[in-house]
């Protein structure tokens, strides 16, 4: 099995990120909690559909688990037809957060906890 | 004579500006229409009440996906540059509101699992109010790409008379295909500083497009120098003020135009259009003298 984290840099220690799609990097640890290696999330520049994309990039890498923070409807959508377990509520870091996962701690995501865009830093998008 | 009427964010009153100066041209040219470019919230006709006389609906093509074919080979979703397809280890998903309708993914599959459907993604209506030609376009619900249906709406525009165009608010892709192609772009600003930081991204949208401008300061009052300084510091002329008023601002929320308020607006409005077609004037000369 094999567990993506979203985070803002690469490697166990970096800092865990809240949003789904546009995070910088996604950390892949398997079920014992080795670390495996660090994915930079190429998606997230995208203008639209960066949850999609990133879904995608998990999808090629043989992802089963996700754990991150927020997730979009179209991301949510592409992960529970992708096959992916999605996990929320990240700790500070990488290391904190896995470990928070294999103690039970997280909590399993069937439907989007985040409105589309939500993970946008541009102002153009909250302004409606 | 085309004039898009714009401004860098909503609720300035745009659409009252703009539907306002399109009744008050009636008796100026013997043809006005009233163009609503905002499809994802269209309300000229609030103001305008005009009967609408006939309607089209826009699509775009998107891909439908033959399981039986489709050997999952992820090459589509790949190359979609708009994230619309997703593949799956058992099938491609289609995100049908990304979608572009730009035909990529039928053209690169390599097996011909990939047709293309037509999706209405919305409609534009026609019709006529009093002695002014309106239409309007609108996006579907769920729909996301507004372009396309700005486009249609446009094509009502005609070489004849003069043309009001209302532009979504704010400065992205639907406002840049309403204003693109105008003589000129009016654009309504509100004297807070806001509303001059969006007038900025604004007249930078405006400028960048080749499409001369100038600026009309709704809700007037003593704030609007920081307007007025922004507008000398760039160049641009401040065609007109409306004051912040209680009579105006109850007809904007009862979807009154301005010239029914008072008539001195119809001459005001009037008045703006001459010295409009004065600046496109000079500002052809200028081109070509340079
Ligand atoms: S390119 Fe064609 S065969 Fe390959 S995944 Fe897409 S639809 Fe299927
Ligand atoms: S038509 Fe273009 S935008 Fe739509 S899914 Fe295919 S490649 Fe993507």
């Amino acid at each position: 099995m094999r567990i993506a984290i979203s985070a803002a840099g690469a490697g166990p220690d970096a800092p865990a990120e809240e949003r789904f799609g546009r995070c910088a990097w996604f950390v892949i640890f398997d079920e014992h909690g080795n670390v495996q290696e660090s994915i930079a999330n190429t998606a997230r520049s995208s203008a639209e559909g960066a949850g999609v994309k990133s879904t995608q990039l998990l999808l090629r890498n043989n992802i089963d688990v996700v754990l991150t923070g927020r997730v979009g409807p179209k991301a949510m959508h592409a992960m529970l037809n992708g096959g992916v377990v999605v996990y929320t509520g990240v700790a500070a870091t990488v290391n904190e957060t896995l470990e928070k996962y294999l103690n039970g701690q997280m909590k399993p995501l069937a439907v989007p906890n985040a409105r589309q865009h939500a993970g946008d830093t541009r102002s153009e998008r909250l302004a409606t | 004579m085309i004039i898009a009427v714009a401004s860098g964010k909503g609720g300035t009153g745009k659409t009252t500006v703009a539907t306002s100066m399109a009744l008050s041209l009636q008796d100026m040219s013997s043809e006005v229409t009233f163009i609503d470019c905002d499809v994802e919230e269209p309300n000229g006709h609030i103001f305008l009440c005009p009967q609408i006389t006939g309607s089209d609906n826009i699509y775009i093509e998107v891909p439908e996906i033959d399981r039986q074919k489709c050997t999952r080979c992820g090459k589509c979703a790949d190359l979609c540059a708009f994230n619309a397809l997703l593949a799956t280890s058992d099938e491609v998903i289609v995100f049908p509101e990304f979608c572009h309708g730009c035909g990529g993914c039928r053209y690169f599959c390599p097996v011909e699992a990939v047709t293309m459907m037509p999706k209405k993604i919305g409609t534009v209506e026609k019709g006529l109010a009093g002695r002014v030609k309106f239409a309007r376009g609108r996006l579907e619900v769920g729909a996301a790409l507004s372009p396309p249906v700005v486009d249609a709406v446009k094509k009502h525009s005609t070489d004849q008379g003069i043309i009001i165009l209302d532009a979504p608010p704010g400065t992205s892709c639907p406002v840049i295909h309403s204003v693109r192609g105008s003589d000129f772009c009016l654009l309504v600003a509100e004297p807070t500083s806001f509303g001059l930081n969006d007038l900025d991204l604004a007249v930078q949208m405006v400028r960048s497009l080749g499409v001369p401008c100038g600026v009309l300061i709704n809700r007037a009052r003593e704030r609007s120098c920081l307007i007025e300084k922004y507008c000398r510091e760039h160049e641009l002329n401040v065609l007109m003020k409306i004051p912040l008023s209680k009579d105006i601002a109850g007809a904007y929320s009862r979807g009154i135009p301005l010239g029914a308020v008072d008539g001195k607006w119809n001459k005001a409005f009037r008045r703006i259009y001459r010295d409009i077609r004065e600046l496109v004037a000079n500002e052809g000369n200028n081109r070509y003298q340079r």
